[in-house]
């Protein structure tokens, strides 16, 4: 994708010197505090952004080998010694071969699927980390390959409509694939990832909803109230997040893991 | 009730007896009301919003993909009607060169077609392929309930789910995804019909046709990979494609149902939009009978061309009363001849000179 048409963008990040890695946290990036727009806006707000410290995050997701090194450590979970409660038998792991058979050297490059909340959360956990919020996967998945924040030009969004349309997702590796302003590969390529508060909203302090999740995103009154109803992929994102359990997982979701 | 102590027995009997029910009722109007004020309605009645039938037995819904139709049930009671759907994400033909990423219900492009009676308790079980990338759900025009069941039907890729609701309102109607973003779901092809034969049944006729008439918004992908919607061009409501039933030519040559001179046709048309209204009209043909707007009661007779909104539907009836090909058209015509909104019913039998003759001319052509 090459966008050359140039955009004048609202940008509240200030300018870095490049996201790179660090040497203390290899394969993950520092993003700086900045903001991104609020789906909803609720009475008495007097923006539409919403903050974001900042925070590290993996510049990959995380692959079939290495939930495997952390399977083989964690014997409690391995698909057949797991407990339902935190991962349901019928869908963890099923793309496996066996508890410690994730596939070919090709597909343990993969990013691991089938995982659920509690796995993911745990394997974080295991290397000091955790899941990236709600926010901040949101704010890592705004750019695209030059801009840090593309979330409001409509080609960008074409394109991630494109890309979640295609049945079959990405059999490309994550290194592969290039990466996005901030140095992050594979936020949209292979379908959905793991926030840690999946089943809240974008708005924390919303009362819309029920039982916390974020409904009227994903019924037909969704544009209603929202701050950019063009934004097909993040009302496809949300529907996508209310619909989890977080004993469950599917084919087309992985994760990967940050930290402030 | 000071009216007891008026003199005349008869006119106080009189008025005491329409007073003092009217105040009876009142009382009670006032008292529900104050109850469901101060929110203590717990242990108010449960009225029944209408009369029910009873159900009978079970029954597994037939369903089709256009253009047939499931039977007539010719039933003459309620029952309970099993409805299994799955939603699937699929790579087919849209018209000649372009493939399109269909996001359907049964694997079909309008979805299947579904037939129940007035009064049926439909249980009805969603299924999304385990294929899928994304969540769907339903939304049946003709379900009475939250979000016409989408409200408790989001099922993410190899998940399911269930709900009942009663047939109450005979007609036609659409169903289509809701999961937000709505438009994206319905341009992708999620939309079908469902028929809720009234009670005493249609009229018979000879031949019943599924007709849905939808649009489409296609961007070219990379070379090799299938179109997927161009969300400017469905914003801009100015769509690549009109087709009926799914693609362009799913209607026409070969794929054209055909009838015999003399018999009765009915058409059950859908309109799953997304943005359009379609002016359908029939080349070669009046329909003598229009349920207008897919409700149950004939509405008009001897109609030339017949509106039906996206998101609605209409049935309309004819006799075929000579040989040769009927057109079916959008009327906004640039929308047949250029975008693909062409079908056609092949008319086979024998010429009925007394009503279609031709007297002079350089040649025939079919319509």
């Amino acid at each position: 994708m090459r966008f050359t048409l140039p955009l004048a963008l609202l940008l509240t990040v200030p300018a870095v010197a490049g996201a790179a890695g660090n040497p203390g946290r290899p394969g993950m990036v520092r993003l700086p505090e900045g903001s991104i727009g609020r789906m909803y806006t609720m009475v008495g707000d007097t923006t539409t952004r919403q903050r974001v410290q900042g925070f590290w995050i993996d510049r990959d997701p995380v692959t079939r080998g290495g939930f495997l090194v952390f399977v083989r450590a964690n014997p409690q979970w391995r698909r057949s010694t797991v407990a339902g409660v935190y991962a349901q038998a019928a869908t963890y792991l099923r793309d496996w071969r066996d508890d410690l058979d994730s596939g070919n050297a090709r597909a343990r490059n993969l990013p691991v699927t089938w995982v659920s909340w509690h796995a993911a959360q745990a394997f974080c956990r295991d290397r000091g980390l955790r899941l990236p919020t709600l926010a901040e996967w949101e704010y890592a998945a705004a750019a695209d390959e030059t801009r840090h924040d593309a979330s409001r030009d409509p080609r960008f969004m074409q394109h991630l409509i494109s890309l979640y349309a295609q049945r079959g997702r990405t059999a490309v590796a994550p290194r592969a694939l290039v990466p996005n302003a901030w140095g992050i590969r594979g936020l949209h390529e292979y379908g959905w990832e793991w926030v840690d508060d999946y089943n809240s909203t974008l708005v924390s302090d919303d009362s819309r909803g029920v039982g916390g999740r974020d409904v009227d995103a994903v019924c037909a009154s969704a544009a209603i109230g929202a701050t950019n109803p063009t934004n097909y992929p993040a009302f496809l994102r949300a529907a996508v997040r209310a619909g989890l359990d977080g004993n469950g997982g599917m084919a087309s979701l992985g994760f990967r893991c940050a930290t402030s | 009730m000071s009216s007891a102590r008026e003199a005349k027995s008869r006119s106080v009997f009189s008025r005491t007896v329409v007073v003092v029910p009217l105040t009876v009722v009142a009382t009670f109007l006032l008292l529900t009301a104050a109850r469901g004020i101060t929110g203590s309605s717990g242990a108010r009645p449960s009225v029944p919003v209408r009369e029910l039938p009873d159900v009978k037995g079970v029954e597994t819904a037939t369903l089709t993909s256009a253009p047939l139709v499931p039977a007539p049930l010719n039933r003459d009671y309620a029952t309970k009607v099993v409805v299994e759907l799955e939603t699937t994400e699929i790579v087919r033909r849209l018209a000649d060169g372009v493939d399109y990423t269909f996001w359907t219900f049964g694997d079909a492009v309008p979805g299947k077609f579904i037939r129940v009676r007035e009064g049926d308790l439909v249980e009805f079980k969603l299924t999304n392929s385990k294929t899928s990338g994304v969540p769907h759900n339903i939304d049946l025009h003709a379900v009475t309930g939250p979000g016409g069941g989408a409200a408790v039907t989001l099922t993410l890729p190899g998940g399911s789910s269930s709900f009942s609701f009663r047939a109450l309102n005979p007609g036609l109607y659409i169903y289509h995804c809701a999961v937000s973003p709505v438009p994206m779901h319905v341009a992708n092809g999620m939309y079908g019909l469902i028929f809720v034969e009234p009670k005493e049944g249609l009229p018979v006729v000879d031949h019943e046709f599924y007709i849905l008439q939808s649009e489409f918004y296609a961007k070219a992908g990379k070379p090799g990979e299938p179109h997927t919607l161009d969300m400017e061009r469905g914003i801009d409501e100015n769509p690549t494609h009109v087709v009926f039933n799914g693609s362009v030519g799913a209607l026409t040559g070969d794929n054209a149902p055909t009838v015999r001179v003399g018999e009765s046709v009915r058409l059950f048309v859908g309109n799953g939009g997304p943005n359009l209204s379609s002016s359908f009209h029939v080349i070669g043909e009046v329909f003598d009978h229009v349920y207008g707007e897919g409700g149950s009661e004939i509405t008009q007779r001897n109609v030339q061309t017949t509106m039906i909104p996206a998101g609605g539907s209409a049935i309309v009836e004819f006799r075929a009363e000579v040989p040769g090909t009927l057109v079916l058209v959008d009327h906004a015509i640039f929308r047949a001849f250029n975008k693909g909104a062409i079908g056609m019913i092949k008319v086979l039998g024998d010429e009925q000179p007394a009503v279609f003759k031709q007297l002079e001319g350089i040649g025939k052509t079919n319509h």
